[in-house]
């Protein structure tokens, strides 16, 4: 796997160096083994987006997309994530608002606004498969992500009206819609 | 490997105490720690929320990985998806010196075909749920690993990985119960396949030894007439159930033969209905009493644990619906689902 360059085999006893695409760059810093994607993404990248809620993989706010897929950040490894291709909230964005995030501020799709980063990453994988889904296949995709603020009714519609906005199809993010690996 | 290996905590033995603990506090199980425990021990356990330092290394090939389990010992340990281990490793009830990360192994991600399926250990469980040859082949697999946790969780745990984690309230291990799965593991010893029956040894415990890796599921080609059927009573949708029933039958001639039916949450590992099976092999499946009749037999033979989140008996109780809605639903063709949310 040609992701595995610099610490095949051997074993890694210290801190090594990661390098990943993140948000479509080529970024690089520095891990131990036990370094959480997560922290690697807030503390060495600084791209602070991606937000712990429980870190023991409950809450889904710290969810990305990793090679498509999305992922919970606090249950892999930076040094798993070698080579990989990480979206982040911040990748959202693109010179404007992504539909999706259009559609949480319009619809009301967020209050504190702690749960939005891995809301918008999950609602965007589901609207790259299923660029039009029923608000129970929503809830059913949403059902890894915990708001405590909302009640969900909003970000619901959100995702709906993003969905008609045809926020899956031209402002695409997930590269490959595969399981990570 | 796990925090104060050989002491007690509340009177249980520790290991067992702090793996539950983690999976109390992700809303998966009976309280562990019992009503002696203080509420700080407690609260300090599921405090810290990175892991301890450790060693790391991908290796390559299921010898690679061998041959470090056997240097290693105890103090290593196997990570595939992560969705378990991690968990516990974030609060520390399990510390391991070195982690084996076995997701860059050559075969341990493909799925084979040839009338059987052959599932490698670190195929996902989002892989598997949308693969048109397990659909196929096991239908059954895909209609319950809807249940399972949620779509990030799938995207990243893998099949083996929940089926070597053996908890007694997980799908895919009453899935390979049902399916008469084999499990093939790999150790110093050289490959053998164990047969889901004798695979599920305990809570959290199977035939897989410290030194040995499991590298494929195996489930054996359908006959013809091959039904299955999944459904389970969970809190909330992707919870941890407190009951399912997986069967999986031949429908011949409206009878249902060779019936297999496995429960789940009715002990520390999920058991063969076997005088519901024993049952149905004489009955008319036609007849609207039989599947309540079976279920009513499944029932009695189980002992269900008591817990935070439901006494014993209502478990019981559950059991003896489950299993007449999945014999229902796997002739119906049905994921049972719908009649579930009735
Ligand atoms: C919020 C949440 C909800 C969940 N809900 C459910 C649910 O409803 N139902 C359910 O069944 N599961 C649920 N899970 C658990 C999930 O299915 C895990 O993916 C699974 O239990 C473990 O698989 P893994 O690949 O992630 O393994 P890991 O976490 O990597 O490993 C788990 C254990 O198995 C061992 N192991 C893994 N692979 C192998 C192998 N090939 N050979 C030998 N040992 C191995 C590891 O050493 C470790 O001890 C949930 C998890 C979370 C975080
Ligand atoms: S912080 Fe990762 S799931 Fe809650
Ligand atoms: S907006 Fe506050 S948690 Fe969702």
């Amino acid at each position: 796997m040609k992701r595995d360059d610099n610490h095949d085999g051997a074993i890694v006893d210290g801190e090594i160096e990661v390098r990943l695409q993140v948000n479509g760059a080529s970024r690089r810093g520095r891990a131990e083994p036990r370094m959480l994607l997560a922290d690697f993404l807030r503390q060495e990248l600084v791209l602070t987006g991606t937000h712990l809620g429980c870190e023991h993989g409950v809450c889904g706010a710290c969810t990305v997309l990793v090679d498509g897929a999305p992922v919970r950040s606090c249950l892999m490894l930076a040094v798993q994530a070698q080579g990989a291709d990480v979206t982040t909230v911040e990748g959202l964005a693109n010179g404007e608002l992504h539909p999706l995030q259009q559609a949480f501020n319009e619809k009301h799709g967020l209050q504190c606004g702690f749960c939005t980063p891995g809301m918008l990453l999950s609602a965007a994988v589901l609207l790259e498969e299923n660029p039009a889904p029923s608000s129970e296949e929503i809830r059913e995709h949403l059902s890894g992500n915990i708001c405590r603020c909302t009640g969900y009714v909003g970000i619901v519609e959100a995702v709906q009206a993003a969905a008609q906005a045809g926020g899956g199809a031209e402002a695409s993010v997930a590269t490959t819609p595969a399981a990570a690996s | 490997m796990v925090a104060e290996g050989d002491r007690t905590v509340c009177g249980r033995p520790a290991l067992a105490v702090v793996g539950q603990a983690a999976l109390l506090s992700l809303g998966h199980l009976p309280d562990p720690l019992g009503a002696g425990c203080s509420a700080l021990t407690r609260s300090a356990l599921l405090f810290l929320v990175k892991p301890s330092r450790f060693n790391y290394a991908r290796p390559t090939s299921v010898e690679e990985v061998i041959g470090l389990l056997a240097a290693h010992g105890d103090d290593a340990k196997v990570l595939a998806g992560g969705q378990s281990l991690m968990p516990l490793m974030n609060a520390r009830l399990a510390r391991p010196e070195l982690v084996v990360d076995i997701n860059a192994v050559a075969g341990l991600g493909d799925i084979e075909v040839n009338g059987a399926l052959r599932i490698g250990s670190v195929v996902r469980q989002r892989t598997i749920e949308r693969s048109a040859d397990a659909a196929r082949i096991a239908p059954i697999i895909a209609a319950g690993l809807r249940y399972v946790g949620h779509v990030g969780i799938r995207s990243r745990g893998t099949v083996g990985g929940s089926i070597a984690h053996a908890d007694p309230a997980a799908e895919l291990p009453a899935i390979a119960l049902a399916l008469d799965a084999r499990m093939a593991v790999s150790g110093p010893g050289g490959q053998r396949t164990v047969a889901a029956e004798d695979f599920f040894e305990g809570l959290f415990a199977t035939a897989v030894s410290a030194d040995e890796l499991l590298t494929a599921v195996e489930v054996p080609r359908p006959p013809a007439a091959a039904r299955s059927g999944f459904v389970e009573i969970a809190r909330r949708h992707g919870d941890f159930a407190l009951a399912g029933v997986a069967v999986s039958f031949e429908y011949v001639d409206g009878a249902v033969r060779s019936a297999r039916i496995a429960c789940s949450g009715v002990a520390d590992r999920p058991l063969l209905a076997t005088a519901a099976q024993d049952f149905l092999q004489q009955e008319d499946a036609n007849d609207p009493r039989t599947f309540a009749e079976a279920g009513r037999r499944a029932a009695a033979q189980f002992d269900p644990p008591s817990d935070i989140h439901a006494p014993g008996s209502y478990r019981k109780q559950v059991i003896a619906v489950l299993v007449e809605r999945a014999l229902k639903a796997a002739i119906e063709g049905s994921d049972g689902a719908d009649e579930a949310r009735r």
